[in-house]
Parts: C-alpha cells; structure tokens; sequence
C-alpha cells in the first residue's frame, strides 16, 4: 500500500474527499454571510442561530404537517428568509447609520435569544432527523464508502453557491445591488427601491444559511447549538476569503475544508484551531481578505 | 422621614397575633434540599428538570411529611460554570439554610461543591459528575459520589465488552479530561481482559461536530469495536454519522444514555452498546419508581443521573430521621457518616452500600440498544448484555488515593 | 479629586459608601464578585469607550489572570497579593502580544483577530496541564495577606477586593483624566489629524490595550481567590460576550457605567438561577433593547438626562 508522509494512500484520498465534502458545505453556509456583510456591511452574529433555525424547521415542518425533506428544502428557506426580513425590517435597518459595531451587537443578542428560546422549548439532547430514504446507502468507492447523501450535499451546494454568484456578478438585479452598495442615494435616485433591495437581500442571505441547515439535519444533530459550531468557522471562512467577496467565500469554503481534513489526518487535535491561525495571519498579511477589496 | 405610627402599631399587632402560630409551628421540623444541575443548557435532558422531580418524588416517597418533618426542595441552574455553581453553593448554605445538596452536574462544578460543602460542614451527594477523583484525591467528609464514575463506565464496556467478543478496539476520544480518561482506562481493562488497542484519534473539544474523517481512521484500523470516548452531542454525531458512513465495527458509547438513544431514534442507534446503573424498565422494583415518577413528568423516562437523586434524597431523608433532625441539621460531616453506616435499599438502585472513601456501591450494566423490530415502543430501547456485581463495579478504594482512607 | 466634575466625585464618593456599607445588607460573597467583574468592565470600556476599539476576546486576559493567580496560590504557595499581582503582570504581557498583533487593524477586522486569538488561547488553555483541563484548578487557598492576615474569612477577603477594585478604578480614571487620555481622545475623535501632528497613535493604542489587559487580568486573579476557583468558562468566548453586554449595560465611554452594568448583570444571572432557562434569552433581549433603544445604557442615559459627565 503506497504510504503518503506515513499515512496510507487510501486513508489520504478519503480523507480529501471528505473535506470537500466539508468544505461545500462551508462555502453554502458562508456565502450568506458574505452576501450580508458585502451588500449590507453588517456582520451577521445570528448567522449560525439561522442556520439552526433552518434544520429545526425542516423538522418541525416533518413533525406537525408531515412534510418531508425535499419540500423541506424549499419551504424551510422560504419561512426563515421571510423572517430574515421581518427582523431587517424591525431591527436592523434602524442601525445602518451608526458604528457597525452595533450592528454585531444587535445580532450577537438576536443569536442570543434564538438559541435560547429554542433550548427552552426543545431541549438540548437533539431532534431525530433522517437521511430521506432516495439518499441512503453509500457507494463504494474502493478507499472509502461514500454516503450518496454526502455527494448530493456537495452537488447542491455547488449548485447554489454557482447560481448565486451567476446572479450577483452577471444579472442586472445583481449590478443594481453592487451599485447600491457603493451609492445607495444615487440608485435611489434612478428610481430603484434601495431599502427594498436591501431587505430582501438581507432575507435572501439568510435564507441560505437556512437551507444549509436543512442540508445538516439529516447528518448533524439538529440541537439548539448545532449554530454555534459553525459560525465561528464561516466567519473564519468570510474574513479570510474577504468580507463580501462572494467568489471569495466560496473558494476559501472549498480550501478550508481540505485544510482542515488534512490536519484531521496528521494533527487531529489541532484541526479546530488551525482555521484561526490562517485567520490571523490572512488578516494580518492581507487585512481585506484573499480575494476582498479593502473597504 | 420616619417610619408612621400606624405603620408600627400595625406591625406590633401582626407580631401579636403570630406569636402563638409560631409557636404551634415549633413543633414541625425543617429540611431543605437543594438540587444543583443544568436546567438550560447542555445537559438539561440527561440532569435537570426531571432530576428536580425525582427528588420531589423522594421526598414523598420517604413518608417524612407524616412525621412531623418538612422537607423543602430549592433547585437552581448552575449553567454547567464551576463559580455560578460554587456561588450557589455557598449562599444556599450561608443564607438559605440548605442543609444538603444533590446532582451538582459537571465534574468541575462538583468539585467546587464538594469543597464549599466540606468547608461549610453541610452535606453533598453527588449524582450527577463522572469524575473518580471525588472518591479518589478529592475526598472529603461532606461528600458522598453516587450513581457511576469513569472507572466503572470504563470497566463495564471495557471489560465486558471484550468477554462478549468485542476484542480489538480504537478511540475516539474528545480532547480533554474526561475523554482522556475514559479511554485511558477503557484500554487498560480492554488488555486486562485479553482484548487489544489498536489504536486512536483524538477530536478536539468543544466544537466538533462533523467526525465523518475520524470515523474512517477508526474503521482503516480494522478494529471490531469503536470505542466512543466522548458524551452528549459528541458521542450522538458520531453514532449517526458512523450509520451514515456504513460503519461495520459495533459502537461503545462510552458516556451514552437512554435521552442520548431517545433524540437519535433506534435506526440509528441500535446495536450500539453502553453501560448505565440504571434502566427504568429493568426490574418489577425500576418499573414502579419509573411509573411513579411518570405521573409527575409524563414526557421523559428517566436516565441514571436522573434516578440517582432519587436514590440519594430516599437515603439522605432515611439517615436524618434516624439521627435527628437537628443533629443532621448541624453537622454535614456527621450525616454523611451515618448515611455510609447505612446500607442502601430504594426502588431505582435496589440494595447497596456506601464504602467510607464516600463511594456508593451497586452493580453496574452493560446494554445494547434494541433493533427498531424488537421495541415495543418509545423508551423501550435496551437489551441487557451483561452485569457486573457491586464489589467489582468500581475502583477498590486502595487504589484511590482517598485521604479519609488509611490505607 | 483631581480630574473628577463634581458630578462625578459625587458619584464616587456614594460608590465608597456603598462599597463600606452593603456587606451588612447583601451577600459578601456576591459583592465580591459583582466588584471582580465590574473591574474587568471598566478594563473593557477603557479599549472601547476611550479609544473606540471593541476587543471581542477580552476573557482571555480575564482567565489567564485566574488561571495564574489560582496556580502561584495553589502549586507555589504565594500569597494572595502576590499571586493577583502575578495575575496582572501575565495579563499585561498577553495584552502586549495579542494588542501588537491586532492594533494593526480596526473595527470589525480588530474584533476578529482579538477574537481568533481568544479561542487560541482557549484551546491552549484545555490542553495545558497547568490549567487542569475541564476541571479547572481547584481549592485555590486564599493563604495570608503579606503572610499576616488570614483571608478565609468572607469579611477580610471582601476588603482586599474592594480595594483591588478601588485601586484599579482610580487607575482608569487617571489614565482617562491626563495629557495621555487627551491624546486618546484626539485619536479617537480623529486620527489621521493626531498622526499628523507627530503622534505615534499605534504606541498609544498599544499601551492602552496593555493596561486593559493587565487590569483585566488583576480582576481574573481577584475573582479566582474569592472563590478557590478558575476553570475554562473564565477564558471562553461567552465570558467575552458578558463583558461586552456589561460595558453596554452600563453605557460604554462613561466610567461609572461599567461598573452598573456589571452589578445589574451579576445579580440578574443570580436571581434568575432558578429559572435558568431564561437566563440566555434574558441576556439577549438585553442587547437587542440596549442597541435599539438604549444605546447610552444606564449611566449614560442619566449623564444625558442631568447633563453631566459620569
């Protein structure tokens, strides 16, 4: 058996694979956050609680209307984005003007009571959530079975993150956007509804992290903190990337992952921390990111 | 500004006509139990609430009311942080008049407890911690360990697993103590018992949640058993996951119970194997504690953590009626030593015995988790494997390093 | 009192007294920990309030402090003086690494690193033996001030606390009143003009987060002796997101403010124990009314209200 700096072959290219996988899922669940932070320059602590809230709708949606995971898909986005938008509309959009500090605060507190009022309501052990019976079983792939539920994660978030960035960078409504971005009062003055723009995109970003979420549930714990997890990682992942870079997130969602596969290989311990120390030292080196503009 | 005359002549008569009720009232005797544990956070479902009820239930089970004695029952959340914990700890005694405390959560919080409660001569049973050092190096007078400790989860999955076949093992176990650990001396009973440690990997903790690449290097070792030395969410992404990846090797669970199987539901979890001292469905005697305790909180069947107070408020109110109230009420250090003069007899742990390194003693339980076809039901998830008397459970006190015990 | 309005050496004044008198009243162990926090808040809200820098990894100078006072005390045999002092300076010199590192950066990019270098030194913190892993480091003796006065009793160990906390307020509050917290604000207010002017604002900012740190280090050391304990929730990020909640409670840039915030806090996680599923929720709903609507927190509001300056 070939052996890679000590590691067998096949243990390497599984363990690559797998933090593709990951690493999708990383890019998915970091492109909402970089779309709020590029387009509306808030930094979006309650990111992870939303992604939660996507997986506990998803089983919410099983538990009392009997609707399964394909609809779930779909649905759950949709519930969440809109109340993504009741909160833009209700909190948010009041601090704009002010330091963005606010703004962090703002959601931190938001995250905050999510996550609380989820625990009280549903414990914290987890909710039971299957692997929809067309995704179960795996293939073989010869150096590791690989779960098909996992492939159609990689696949849909591919599918996504392309088609978003399609749309931000290629379509008219995505320059509108950009252009906002820079001089809101000027396209408010082409006639374009700016401060509509704005909150459906902020709904539309958190409606990605919600369909994360329902991409998680049925092979993560759908359990009150299952955010919190994550979200320290997508902010890795955005900051490094470059905030409100979207093809930024997206290739450093990718890298990350297989970065951090390759250190569950040779330095297990190590692999949650490891992101940090690439954070610091991107930020460090390249204040705005691999691919940002500095702001 | 003073205070108004009619505000005084009012006082003087209340004080007046509450004289004689005070007086009438000297003749009931009072006790307050405090229980210590997570009610919001990680471990709400394993400790908590339904551990608040379980001490409610003991004290009506142990017929105390009719003697003329009252006992009271406080709880409060320590928010699994070792200074809330200890903070809680001292004013309940301090200022509240808590004369015992029980659960006390997490290992850290457990032994600031234990510390306050030998400090401030008060009484600690300790249901809910893992740690053996509270009957090893940090042993004191106030404090009796109930329910399990690391060494007894590690020498009932260890050793029993391997006697059932089970004899090549690897580790996942979270980076930190207790991981450290269980898995430490899991693989020192897994060799004693003629088995094999192949090998292991360690997760870091907290914040892991996907153990798809650490599942893989178990299963390249070609061990049969995976052994999980990790708890709570840990432990149930990786049941789920391993499920997901197709793992063929069987799945210790180190710390894993009966709320852990409830939220993975048994397609996931079944065949998977565990050790509790407790299981609601085990005996004639387990089933009427669990049905009593059903009628007061309908949704949840108990898990050991959550029977052990029970079983510590049935001895603790036992003790104190047979010492005098007031004497209990004095001195902590003298409770506990009655309480281990005691053998132990209730309806979740059967009979038992408490040793003087303030270890509670009684078998322990190795189970599997039922396939989906063979449980009748919710709750109904375990199949027992194996047993391991009281006397082999646990560590032998020589080994403890115990100060109360000369050895 | 030099560099105190009247207002404020009013308030000051009436801040002692409380100090002197509540003991009789409330729990002593209870004030001992409301005066470790509301020390830690003010070595907070001078890097946010005073130089507009928002730090989000402010526990790890808090708990490094712990965890070192708790070892000089336990393994080392120190006295307590001793072993709080150790707890500063080794504050300080984590202030100094981590601050020369982030002061490169502001705003949103500062709050980041500070935050990714926290949860590096959490996770050091797990795996160092020193620390006592998930158990923490436990039964930390209080021992003998100067290795004359014995500290076990709640009452002696309460004054040394109020006057670490006296002390490390009145430090604040120099550095703010001074040539040296003039030329913080003139950063702070406009900090191109200041560089232009010939001022090294990166050495100032510098120094400034050093104190910070080292005085959030001081209350770290504090809080461990009052209860024997220091465990890895002192250097978690949660600790990092109280204290921010504190400074904003109390209203951020005011001095009097922190030290409310931390009070109002403190007794809430403490009465709402019993009802402990509500504490998160309650700590949120705090932060969303604080942005929202009550941004100047507590104190601020007040100053604002009697147009003072607390």
């Amino acid at each position: 058996m070939m052996m890679i700096f000590g590691i067998p072959a096949p243990l390497l290219f599984g363990q690559l694979l797998l933090g593709l996988i990951n690493g999708a899922f990383y890019a998915l669940l970091s492109l909402g956050l970089a779309i709020i932070f590029g387009m509306l320059n808030i930094v979006n602590f309650a990111h992870g609680a939303l992604f939660m809230l996507g997986a506990f709708v998803a089983w919410g949606l099983l538990e009392y209307s009997g609707i399964g995971y394909w609809w779930a898909l779909l649905i759950a986005p949709l519930i969440v984005g809109a109340f993504g938008v009741v909160l833009e509309r209700l909190f948010i959009s009041k601090l704009y003007k002010l330091d963005h500090l606010y703004g962090l605060l703002l959601t931190f507190g938001l995250a905050l009571i999510l996550e609380g009022l989820v625990r009280n309501f549903y414990g914290s052990s987890g909710l039971p959530y299957r692997i929809p019976r067309e995704l179960q079983g795996a293939q073989d792939l010869g150096f590791m079975m690989m779960p098909n539920y996992r492939g159609w994660v990689v696949v849909a978030a591919l599918v996504v993150c392309v088609a978003t960035w399609l749309i931000i960078e290629k379509t008219s409504i995505g320059a509108k956007l950009r252009a906002a971005t820079e001089n809101a009062p000027l396209v408010q003055s082409f006639g374009i509804n700016v401060p509509r723009m704005i909150t459906l995109t902020y709904g539309a970003g958190v409606a990605l992290a919600a369909f994360a979420g329902v991409l998680a549930a049925p092979i993560y714990s759908v359990n009150p903190n299952m955010g919190s997890n994550f979200i320290i990682v997508v902010f890795a992942v955005v900051v490094i990337g470059g905030m409100g870079s979207i093809l930024g997130s997206i290739v450093t969602g990718f890298g990350l992952g297989v970065v951090e596969g390759l250190t569950r290989v040779f330095y297990p311990e190590g692999s949650a921390t490891v992101i940090f120390v690439v954070m610091v030292i991107v930020l460090l080196a390249r204040p705005a990111g691999l691919f940002g503009r500095a702001h | 500004m003073g205070i108004s005359r009619r505000a005084l002549l009012a006082t003087a008569a209340t004080a007046a006509t509450a004289l004689p009720v005070i007086r009438a009232r000297a003749q009931t005797q009072k006790l307050k139990i405090g229980v210590l544990t997570d009610i919001s956070g990680l471990y709400q479902d394993i400790v908590g609430p339904l551990a608040i009820e379980a001490v409610r239930l003991a004290v009506a089970d142990s017929g105390l009311a009719a003697r003329g004695i009252d006992v009271e029952v406080v709880a409060a959340d320590h928010q699994n942080k070792a200074d809330i914990g200890s903070n809680i700890a001292r004013q309940w005694y301090d200022r509240d008049g808590v004369d015992m405390i029980t659960e006390g959560g997490s290992s850290a919080v457990a032994l600031a407890v234990a510390g306050v409660s030998r400090d401030k001569n008060k009484a600690y049973l300790a249901t809910g911690p893992a740690t053996s050092d509270l009957t090893g190096p940090a042993c004191n007078a106030a404090t009796i360990h109930w329910v399990y400790d690391t060494y007894m989860l590690a020498k009932s999955t260890g050793g029993a697993m391997v006697r059932a076949g089970g004899n090549t093992w690897y580790f996942i176990t979270a980076d930190y103590a207790f991981g450290h650990a269980l898995a430490r001396d899991t693989g020192t009973f897994v060799e004693q018992a003629g088995g094999k440690v192949l090998g292991g990997v360690r997760t870091p903790f907290p914040g892991t949640s996907d153990f798809s690449s650490f599942l893989l290097q178990a299963q390249a070792s070609g061990a049969k058993v995976i052994g999980l030395a990790n708890a709570g969410t840990d432990a149930t992404n990786c049941i789920k996951q391993a499920r997901e990846f197709g793992i063929k090797a069987t799945l210790a669970g180190m710390l894993v119970v009966i709320a852990d199987i409830h939220s993975l539901g048994l397609d996931v979890s079944q065949g998977l194997v565990l050790t509790e001292s407790f299981y609601w469905d085990l005996n004639p005697r387990t089933r009427a504690f669990a049905e009593r305790l059903r009628v007061r909180y309908p949704s949840r069947r108990p898990t050991m953590q959550q029977a052990g107070p029970y079983s510590a408020t049935m001895h603790y109110l036992k003790g104190v009626a047979d010492m005098g109230v007031a004497r209990a009420k004095a001195d902590g250090a003298a409770t506990i030593a009655h309480l281990k003069s005691m053998p132990t007899d209730d309806d979740a742990f059967g009979t038992g015995l408490i040793r003087p390194d303030g270890r509670k003693i009684h078998p322990s339980y190795l189970f599997q988790v039922k396939k989906p076809s063979e449980s009748k039901g919710a709750w109904d998830y375990y199949n027992l494997m194996g047993t391991t008397p009281a006397e082999e459970a646990f560590r032998p006190v020589a080994l403890g390093n115990c100060p109360l015990v000369k050895v | 009192m030099a560099g105190f309005s009247r207002a404020q050496t009013g308030a000051f004044w009436l801040m002692v007294a409380v100090i002197a008198i509540a003991p009789a009243i409330l729990y002593p162990v209870f004030l001992m920990k409301v005066m470790c926090f509301a020390l830690f808040a003010c070595a907070f809200n001078l890097l946010i309030g005073y130089v507009g820098l928002g730090s989000f990894g402010h526990a790890a100078f808090f708990g490094m402090g712990a965890y070192v006072t708790a070892y000089a005390a336990k393994a080392w045999g120190w006295t307590p003086e001793l072993a709080i002092l150790a707890g500063g300076a080794v504050g300080g010199a984590l202030g100094l690494a981590f601050g020369w590192l982030a002061i490169r950066r502001q705003g949103i990019y500062f709050a980041m690193i500070t935050l990714a270098l926290a949860q590096m030194s959490y996770f050091i913190c797990t795996q160092a033996n020193f620390t006592g892993g998930e158990d923490g480091i436990q039964s930390v003796p209080r021992g003998d001030l100067f290795g004359l006065f014995s500290l076990k009793s709640d009452m002696a160990m309460y004054w040394v606390v109020a006057f670490v906390f006296l002390f490390g307020f009145l430090i604040i509050h120099r550095i703010v009143h001074s040539p040296f917290g003039q030329v913080l604000k003139a950063i702070r207010e406009n900090e191109p003009r200041a560089i232009s002017i010939g001022y090294r604002t990166d050495d100032y900012k510098l120094m400034v987060f050093v104190i910070s740190a080292a005085i959030s280090g001081l209350a770290g050391g504090t809080k461990s002796l009052v209860f024997g304990i220091a465990t890895l929730t002192d250097v978690n990020f949660p600790m990092s997101g109280e204290v921010i909640l504190m400074a904003l409670l109390g209203g951020m840039g005011t001095i009097f403010g922190p030290v409310i915030g931390a009070a109002v806090l403190i007794a809430m996680q403490n009465y709402l124990a019993p009802f402990g599923a509500w504490v998160t929720v309650s700590q949120g709903v705090i932060f969303v009314v604080c942005v929202m609507a009550f941004r100047r927190g507590i104190i601020g509001e007040i100053a604002a209200r009697f147009r003072i300056a607390l």
